[in-house]
């Protein structure tokens, strides 16, 4: 051991290019080149972190992207179609960025947070009123959260009309499902954290949506052996109801379990993107004649591009890479710009408008209304006919059947194009109407007549009956009975595909509408806030 | 690849077992992961809640005027006493629906002001979401003669206790 450092500090001595000390009698040379060294470090920390000149050639700007940690995951050169404004509207970066915000203010929030029943409250007190920019951060934490959702479902709307969840990105529309599924319970989990009578009975009302399926078991009679619903309540609360156990449980998934899960998709979600061979985009973005080489620089001594056999047509050669352009800075400056922008937003949001707090959570007195963040309330609409249906069936049916779209419709298409063309805005268009129809004309039948109980000969109806025929079973029914017709008239399971996924879109927008709007207290139907009674 | 019928009987044999042995280590390996993780997440499931002592003391049968009913905010829980004054029945305000409080409306039944569910004065069910009636809780009497309910216990509904 002592050997080989020995001889390794006489090669070093000796290597070509490295100052030598000039007189070995005395230190004068060596401490010559330490001072030297010393006044050079900053530059030479610099050379070690970022190993090549400034991004002025192609090669420099390639090894910028790949040479750095963080910028890794982009490829050296993007197509031009991938960084038009119009391929992703920004909506993939805009929420990344929501989930590192949330991110970083939740951490900040963590510093004060007690996850106690006795001590939530306050602390939520404490953060508002006397921690220094703790009503900011508090703020900015609840409209990113809010931002993160819409973020997710907008996204997964361009993805799906731009056709880009087909071959080979199946997979990739799987995975951003899973990652809707992860958003929406890191906002349930979160709702619950500070302990307000909004918090209790909104995740009362959840954890029972939870305990549902004893609505099955207790009409065949098989509750006291299978009780899967009472089952997956016990999990969820730790208890029969909300009170420390749960607060704790939920505390543990909202800053640990779903963000870490959250995390390791979103980085097999990007990965896939590269793995697939970047964003979506019709052959015709290809067609035009490519510029040939103009780069003056020397070309990267290392191929980035050749990293493995595939099956497809032989490289040009002597030609730039068709339509691409290198990453730094053309898609940098795009992906810094949707940052800031969603932060300057983020930050605005949370100085002007403050995150609601009511008062303390009291098991004895239910808030009236209790309602869930907006983007559950279309549910809760739904779960005020029937819990079953309305809060495990119908949303099950719905995330199942949107993962499994790109395993029904095959076809090839163009992928990268709104709607797939003139035909495809056209289905669009005329199923939200449809769907709007649908579901306004059974909101209004609702809200004048009824459901089963209100009516003289289904007042005794058996209760599995109410269960099920849910006003939510009747859309998905008919959605899917209106989406086979497409698919029959057009020809085409793509446009069977877009006439569905328009159905549950608008759907789900009248429904969270309706519900945010429309109803008050005992969830009756008001035209507006202002006609609720004083209570 | 055709090969001599003779050479592939004699030379495939082996190599299907080994392939077989692969595949099966593997797969044990598979299941003892899952069984082990799935006895892991056997941890989060309570086997002791901290409700675990469900009965609530709520004082002696006389406090209990005949032909009385009287709500308990803390243990949400009605408590009825019929005409006569012998029978006692409990009826749960936690709505059978998603578990808000039931109020109580001025003709005895019962309301939720979280989906709308109604129920008569017994707990049965007259309108909205809730999929059964309202729950009969368990009476007894402590050993000092108080009146004791067990919250998460059930009785059939009409079961009156008789003290």
């Amino acid at each position: 051991m002592a050997d080989t450092k020995l001889t390794r500090r006489t090669d070093d001595a000796t290597a070509p290019g490295r100052a030598r000390p000039q007189e070995r009698n005395g230190g004068n040379g060596a401490l010559a080149e330490f001072l030297r060294n010393l006044k050079t470090t900053p530059r030479e920390f610099r050379d070690s972190v970022i190993r090549h000149g400034r991004p002025s050639s192609d090669r420099a700007r390639s090894q910028t992207v790949f040479t750095n940690f963080f910028m890794h995951i982009l490829p050296v050169r993007m197509h031009v179609h991938s960084i038009k404004a119009a391929t992703t509207l920004g909506l993939g970066v805009m929420t990344f960025v929501l989930f590192v915000i949330l991110c970083f203010t939740g951490v900040l929030l963590m510093v004060y947070y007690k996850p106690s029943v006795d001590q939530a409250y306050d602390s939520m007190l404490d953060i508002s009123n006397v921690v220094p920019t703790g009503r900011w951060m508090r703020n900015v934490h609840r409209w990113a959260a809010h931002g993160m959702v819409a973020c997710v479902i907008l996204h997964m709307a361009r993805a799906f009309y731009t056709a880009a969840y087909k071959r080979p990105r199946q997979f990739n529309w799987v995975v951003g499902m899973i990652l809707f599924v992860l958003t929406l319970g890191l906002s349930f989990t979160g709702y619950l954290l500070p302990w307000d009578q909004l918090a209790f009975w909104a995740v009362t009302i959840g954890a029972n949506i939870a305990q549902s399926p004893r609505e099955i078991t207790d009409a065949i009679g098989i509750t006291a052996w299978f009780d899967v619903g009472g089952a997956q309540k016990e999990l969820l609360l730790g208890a029969h109801y909300v009170g420390q156990e749960a607060l704790i449980r939920f505390y543990v998934l909202h800053v640990m379990v779903l963000p870490l899960l959250t995390c390791i998709f979103i980085g097999i979600h990007f990965w896939r993107i590269r793995k697939d061979g970047g964003l979506a985009r019709p052959s015709w973005a290809d067609a035009e004649e490519a510029a040939p080489a103009t780069s003056g620089a020397p070309a990267p001594l290392k191929s980035y591009g050749l990293m493995a056999l595939m099956k497809d047509r032989t490289p040009a050669v002597n030609l730039d890479p068709r339509n691409t352009v290198t990453t730094w800075p053309n898609a940098m400056y795009i992906i810094g710009a949707v940052s800031m922008v969603t932060v300057f937003v983020m930050v605005l949001l949370g100085a002007l408008i403050d995150a609601p707090l009511k008062e303390q959570a009291n098991p004895a007195v239910p808030e009236n209304p209790a309602k869930a963040p907006w983007y559950f309330l279309g549910l809760q609409e739904l779960v005020s006919y029937s819990a079953f249906m309305g809060g495990v069936g119908i949303p099950l049916i719905v995330v199942l059947g949107l993962a499994l779209v790109p395993y029904l419709d095959r076809e090839r298409e163009e992928p990268g194009v709104w709607f797939g063309g003139r035909r495809g805005r056209r289905v669009a268009l005329v199923s939200a109407i449809f769907a709007a129809v649908v579901v306004i004309g059974m909101l209004w039948f609702t809200v004048t007549f009824g459901w089963f109980r209100n009516w003289e000969a289904t007042a005794r109806i058996p209760q599995i009956v109410i269960t099920f025929i849910n006003p939510g079973t009747i859309y998905v029914a008919l959605f899917a009975a209106w989406s086979i017709a497409v698919v029959r008239r057009t020809g085409s399971t793509r446009m069977g595909a877009v006439a569905l996924f328009t159905c549950f879109l608008i759907g789900f927008v009248i429904l969270t509408y309706f519900a945010t709007v429309h109803r008050g207290p005992n969830w009756d139907f008001y035209w507006s806030q202002a006609d609720w009674p004083a209570h | 690849m055709p090969q001599d019928p003779s050479t592939s009987e004699r030379f495939k044999p082996p190599e299907t077992r080994r392939d077989f042995l692969g595949i099966a280590a593997a797969w044990s390996a598979i299941c003892a992961f899952a069984m082990a993780l799935i006895g892991a997440l056997r941890l989060p499931m309570p086997s002791v809640f901290p409700e675990s002592d469900s009965r609530v003391k709520l004082g002696p049968p006389s406090s209990y005027p005949p032909g009385s009913s009287t709500y308990l905010p803390a243990h949400r829980l009605w408590i009825f006493r019929d005409e006569r004054g012998f029978g006692f029945h409990a009826l749960s305000a936690v709505c059978t629906h998603l578990g808000c409080v039931a109020g109580r409306d001025e003709s005895g039944g019962f309301f939720c002001p979280c989906h709308g569910s109604r129920f008569d004065e017994d707990g049965n069910v007259l309108g909205g979401p809730a999929p059964r009636g309202l729950i009969w809780v368990e009476l007894g009497l402590s050993p000092e003669g108080e009146l004791v309910a067990d919250t998460l216990r059930e009785v059939p509904a009409g079961t009156v206790f008789v003290v």
